[in-house]
């Protein structure tokens, strides 16, 4: 079982707020999950569920005006890192922990070559000649399909796919143990989606790397994750195996997301979407914040906030009906 | 008689590196009441071709036939008739509609415009508009910025609704949702075609959502069209390389079933003054040298037609 395996990335209690034309916005409430050495865990969720602010919040790398840990504790093999002095935790960055990021073009500095690119990081964190960076810089470029007579030019000379491959490139670099991939497929192409997938999951088995994988695809959470996390309204709502999830579909938010999901393998006469839209932020319903849109909303969901529940070993769900069916 | 039908139609795009051959002797046919999916990647014409077929763009070859009249060069009033009857529902809802106007003016000036409406009729067909597409009464005093993203898409709706047209060009009019809102304007989007009969053109990169949506699809890539078939049978039975390798591409949510995953190699070449020949032949396993000779599309089996010279061997085909 997965709780054999030593924790590696341990986030408890995570809280983020937003200060935004004088409301507060609770952008993550009360976070928690934990990723194995090796293991990849799926963030999925819609818009504005919190699922990049989780990330950058581990990262300590939220905006500096307006944004707010109010809460919480990332523990990365049981040191705190919101606990981390500046200076401390500019070694974990790019080192330890890595981020890609959603848009290739935008993570990207236009003015630098993709290897200069490639080598910062390496020099930052190695005392190494530039030479000797540089010379790692293109075996790892090489390592996502980068020839080498392309790493001089410049990001707009780069197609899509081969920015994100540039931007993998960057990551891995220093062979973090943490990888933290914010939907980095989610601009790309089905075709090229499927290569950039290929090459993230045969990197992951070489550097033994752990994931988070944020992503709002159920598909490519079936495809790359150990276990999923689904996120709503800042909150974890379910929790679990890929199986557990995917074919032991507990909260109601979950069995609302797959109903919700046009099918590419059967015709189905008529979709069935989750009435309503997600909360606003800066004014959370009382209760479980998805009762306003559950089917199965009783009085008690109106009144209390709801704690994950364990419905089966390994496999919790925020939610009172869990185990009863109907 | 189709309403719709394109006949070799192309769109060239002179650019100082030389001509863009974006959408490159197309044709195919629209019944009225039915959709017709356009599926391909970024870059492959699709959005080109939807946007040349309501003269949006003007095409630079090819027919245009609409009702069984050719509309291929209406200039002036002829134009002004063709568009009440075609309409065009954007991707991007945040772009598309004018940020200084308010969603009730936003609904009413196509109303406005027609002079189909008396004053007093034009409140109540803008009313019943917003009513149809779900967009709250209390929103009408509302700008776009205030809306979310379904509710925008929903606007945009009622305005390509306003006049009654026949036919819709829809171009990836869910991509910026989520997929719990996706699947409120895909309902909706189909209630409407039941209704009242209107034929979609439905553009799009998710398979999934053009399995859903359409009778009818289209497989682009680099502004050719490559299979086109009615939707059993294109999801049934891929019989174009590129189509199986995109097909095999999407990750799905049935986490059992081992599919065989076709990876292609390399990337889209560049559609700038391509060579004669299939354009898919840089990235396909099966490429022989009888591939560089222009390929044409050709009825395979009944009703679906493919173009590349090597159909039958690859499937085993008599």
């Amino acid at each position: 079982m997965e709780t054999q395996k030593k924790s590696f990335l341990s986030v408890r209690d995570l809280k983020v707020t937003y200060q935004s034309l004088g409301k507060t916005v609770h952008a993550v409430n009360g976070v928690s999950f934990d990723i194995a050495e090796g293991e990849t865990l799926g963030l999925v969720g819609e818009t504005g569920a919190g699922k990049t602010s989780t990330a950058k919040a581990i990262l300590r790398v939220l905006p500096d005006v307006g944004a707010k840990i109010e809460g919480g504790e990332v523990f990365l093999e049981g040191e705190d890192l919101l606990k981390l002095s500046e200076k401390n935790m500019r070694n974990v960055r790019g080192n330890m922990i890595s981020m890609i990021f959603q848009d290739p073009m935008s993570a990207l500095n236009p003015v630098q070559t993709i290897v200069e690119q490639v080598a910062e990081p390496i020099r930052f964190h190695n005392q190494i000649s530039a030479a000797e960076a540089t010379s790692r810089a293109i075996k790892m470029l090489e390592t996502v399909g980068i020839t080498a007579d392309r790493v001089h030019e410049f990001p707009h000379q780069f197609s899509g796919g081969m920015r994100q491959r540039a931007v993998i490139a960057i990551a891995l670099a220093c062979e973090p143990k943490l990888l933290l991939a914010d939907e980095p497929t989610t601009a790309l192409d089905v075709t090229i989606q499927a290569q950039v997938l290929d090459l993230i999951k045969e990197l992951r088995e070489q550097l033994n790397t752990s994931m988070l994988l944020i992503t709002h695809d159920l598909g490519v959470i079936g495809e790359v994750c150990d276990n999923v996390a689904v996120i709503y309204a800042g909150q974890v709502v379910e929790y679990g195996s890929k199986v557990d999830i995917y074919d032991y579909t507990a909260h109601p938010y979950t069995i609302g997301l797959f109903a919700s999901l046009p099918d590419l393998e059967k015709t189905v006469d008529r979709l069935t979407p989750i009435e309503g839209l997600p909360p606003d932020p800066t004014n959370l319903p009382t209760g479980c914040m998805f009762h306003p849109r559950c089917p199965y909303a009783t009085e008690e969901c109106r009144k209390n906030r709801m704690e994950l529940r364990e419905v089966a070993p390994g496999h919790y769900s925020r939610c009172i009906r869990n185990g009863k069916e109907g | 008689m189709a309403l719709v039908e394109v006949k070799n139609l192309k769109k060239y795009f002179d650019t100082p590196r030389g001509m863009v051959h974006a959408v490159d002797d197309v044709s195919f046919k629209i019944e009225a009441g039915t959709t017709m999916g356009v599926v391909g990647e970024s870059g492959c014409g699709k959005s080109t071709l939807g946007r040349t077929m309501i003269h949006l763009i003007e095409s630079s070859d090819g027919q245009l036939l609409f009702d069984g009249k050719d509309v291929t060069s209406v200039k002036g009033s002829e134009l002004r008739q063709f568009r009440e009857q075609v309409q065009f529902i954007f991707q991007d809802p945040f772009s598309s509609l004018n940020p200084r106007k308010t969603i009730w003016e936003t609904v009413v000036e196509p109303l406005a415009l027609s002079g189909r409406f008396k004053k007093d009729e034009l409140e109540k067909e803008a009313n019943r508009l917003m009513d149809l597409v779900g967009v709250e009464q209390r929103l009408r005093l509302s700008y776009p910025h205030e809306l979310d993203g379904g509710r925008r898409q929903r606007v945009g709706i009622a305005r390509a609704l306003a006049l009654n047209p026949k036919f819709i060009v829809c171009d990836e009019p869910v991509s910026a949702l989520d997929v719990s809102i996706q699947a409120q304007v895909l309902n909706l989007l189909m209630d409407l075609q039941d209704e009242y009969g209107i034929a979609y053109m439905f553009i799009t990169h998710n398979l999934s959502v053009v399995r859903h949506i359409s009778d009818n699809i289209c497989v682009m890539y680099l502004g050719q069209l490559v299979e086109q078939a009615s939707v059993e049978a294109l999801f049934a039975n891929q019989l174009h390389p590129y189509t199986k390798a995109l097909m095999s591409a999407v990750p799905t949510v049935n986490i059992h079933k081992k599919r065989e995953r076709i990876v292609l190699k390399g990337e889209l070449m560049s559609p700038i003054n391509p060579k004669p020949g299939c354009r898919f032949a840089p990235r396909c396993a099966y490429a022989t040298e009888a591939c560089r000779q222009p390929q044409t599309l050709q009825e395979v089996e009944p009703g679906h037609f493919v173009s590349c010279c090597r159909v039958k061997e690859i499937n085993n085909l008599p």
